[in-house]
């Protein structure tokens, strides 16, 4: 399957959970699937066999409402059954709503915002630590920005110069009651990550073409983290309610469900 | 009709803002306040999105500077990450700031531990100046708002997620234990909608099996109502605890120090076990799952009862105590 087909896959996957007793955060999964995608499908060196291997890169899901386009992921590069996924937020399950580690290949959970920078960078020093070039990839979310934890996790990692930590920012301009810039503003964005000693890139983050390479050629400055700053549009792939407030959280309908797998098909308006 | 807590506690403060003019009402990105009209009021209502330790450590500037802030953020994150300011900030120096911390005990269901707050009551009892409130309905929640009015340090109102139903009872006082339901064999204590219907539902089944349960309800955690437990508990010969929170700390550690100290009893706390959830499911699954349900309050009871069976016909036997006025 190429990259693009897998992340359809993705998307379907997360519909489908969306469509479950207890809904979904759909817009900021959907916003990741190409990054997730990009991650676990060609730059991080995990093995679903090996799921300890200490010299495995690791993934922290710092926004971690993307539970399901994490699972997915996962999924779909065999860490555990497809089939499994349809247990999703149901009594009995191991997929609750934020990563869990009962779920093959989750590092470790996450679902408060702003603690997943500090997680990795304390995995990159202990890979440095270990004389491992192991990466260690963090994915915030752009509201998630607004926790004050990020920050000094930011100056902390930079500090350290830990060089085998990339963080992606997932800018798809909302949070949930907003627009990020109409709540609490976070531009100049890509300026304060390098104020703080982070070399920065930004890309389109649905564009495969531009996130893999930026994504496999980490460090890009040698004793310096990396950010890439991934322009996203929250709810990508339903048009419905992509790049709208209401893309946030979805208890879809059996009609709504199949909108909007019909849209990722290619036909219909989602 | 069943009724949010957390949105009582919307619908009671948007017209006291109106009228309240030293009223500011602070929130993170919740989307409680989505589409309210706050009329004149407009300007005191701040959405400053996902930052809960600014939301407390502004709250206090708010406080000091003589405005009244009521702020709004998730129980788990009121309690444990903000923690630091509420205590220093707030709590140490005895402002008004009113925290209204939704999504308590298991409420926030499947999201999964990280959201969920089994450890608010136990962190919140322990600050000196802290008021601390656990409505059992939505009713309670208006009643627990307006009163919270005239408390002059910090309070911390707990309150839940989805819609509950609701407990009959007079309106609750602060600061006061309110009895729902008397008995002598038995007294249940319990805070927030579900434990206090459990306890009620218990006290129903245990009364078909020829014992009297007193239920308590205990909406203020703290300043805790000593006196009104220690006359209730009088020749019961067990108390349980009902709470939607971990079995350390938190109302169970209440009763059972006050006890403890002026009147002791044997003190069965229901509550989750010492673990963070792994099971996934909505709050009353959770609940059920942990061991938090009517069930487990009337087999607790008969339990222990079925026990002290012997040392409760020897007491019948005994003269009782007169009670003192």
């Amino acid at each position: 399957m190429n990259l693009e087909a897998q992340a359809t896959r993705i998307r379907e996957h997360v519909v489908d959970m969306c469509a479950g007793p207890e809904g979904a955060h759909l817009g900021g999964s959907m916003s990741i699937v190409e990054l997730l995608t990009a991650l676990y499908f060609e730059v991080l060196r995990v093995d679903p066999e090996r799921p300890d291997d200490p010299e495995r890169d690791v993934l922290v899901l710092s926004k971690g409402h993307g539970a399901p386009a994490l699972y997915a992921a996962l999924a779909e590069r065999g860490f555990f059954p497809v089939e499994e996924l349809a247990s999703y937020a149901r009594p009995g399950s191991r997929f609750a709503g934020h990563p869990v580690t009962l779920v093959p290949g989750v590092e470790l959970p996450t679902g408060s915002l702003g603690h997943g920078l500090a997680l990795g960078a304390g995995f990159a020093l202990g890979a440095r630590l270990a004389r491992s070039d192991r990466r260690v990839f963090v994915i915030l979310g752009d509201g998630e920005l607004q926790e004050g934890s990020v920050w000094e996790a930011a100056l902390g990692a930079a500090g350290l110069g830990l060089d085998g930590l990339v963080a992606v920012v997932d800018r798809n301009e909302l949070q949930l009651t907003g627009r990020t810039e109409s709540i609490c503003p976070l531009e100049p964005l890509a300026e304060k990550w390098a104020s703080f000693g982070w070399t920065v890139r930004e890309a389109d983050g649905h564009d495969l073409g531009a996130v893999l390479p930026a994504l496999s050629s980490t460090p890009w400055e040698a004793g310096r983290p990396s950010l890439l700053i991934a322009h996203t549009v929250k709810g990508q792939g339903v048009p419905a309610v992509a790049g709208r407030v209401q893309a946030h959280y979805a208890t879809l309908s059996p009609r709504g469900h199949a909108r909007a797998r019909a849209a990722l098909r290619g036909g219909g308006d989602g | 009709m069943a009724e949010a807590t957390r949105e009582a506690f919307r619908d009671a403060l948007v017209p006291l803002m109106e009228v309240e003019e030293r009223l500011v009402c602070v929130d993170t990105d919740s989307g409680l306040f989505k589409d309210v009209d706050f009329g004149a009021a407009a300007e005191r209502y701040l959405n400053i999105g996902i930052a809960e330790a600014n939301l407390m450590g502004m709250a206090a500037g708010l406080a000091a500077s003589g405005w009244l802030p009521f702020v709004n953020t998730m129980a788990a994150f009121a309690a444990t990450r903000a923690l630091e300011a509420v205590k220093i900030d707030v709590a140490y120096n005895a402002l008004p700031v009113r925290i209204a911390a939704t999504h308590g005990g298991l409420s926030a269901g499947h999201f999964g531990p990280t959201h969920h707050s089994l450890e608010d009551l136990a962190v919140m009892r322990t600050l000196p100046n802290m008021t601390v409130l656990v409505p059992a309905d939505a009713a309670q929640t208006a009643s627990l708002v307006a009163q919270s009015m005239g408390l002059p340090g910090p309070v911390y109102l707990r309150l839940g997620r989805k819609a509950t139903p609701p407990v009959e009872a007079e309106p609750p006082v602060v600061g006061r234990l309110q009895c729902l339901r008397p008995g002598s064999d038995a007294v249940l204590v319990a805070a927030g909608p579900l434990p206090v219907l459990a306890a009620l539902e218990a006290a129903e089944e245990l009364d078909a099996e020829g014992l009297s349960a007193a239920v308590l309800n205990a909406h203020t955690i703290k300043p805790f109502d000593a006196a009104t437990l220690v006359e209730a508990v009088d020749d019961a010969e067990v108390v349980v605890t009902v709470e939607d929170h971990w079995r350390t700390g938190g109302l169970g550690a209440t009763v059972a120090e006050t006890l403890a100290e002026l009147e002791p009893r044997r003190v069965l706390r229901i509550g989750v076990p010492d673990m963070f959830a792994k099971a996934v499911g909505g709050h009353e699954f959770l609940l059920r799952h942990y061991g938090v349900h009517p069930g487990a309050v009337t087999e607790c009871v008969l339990r222990e009862l079925g026990e002290a069976a012997p040392r409760l016909v020897a007491a019948s036997q005994r003269p009782r105590r007169a009670k003192e006025e």
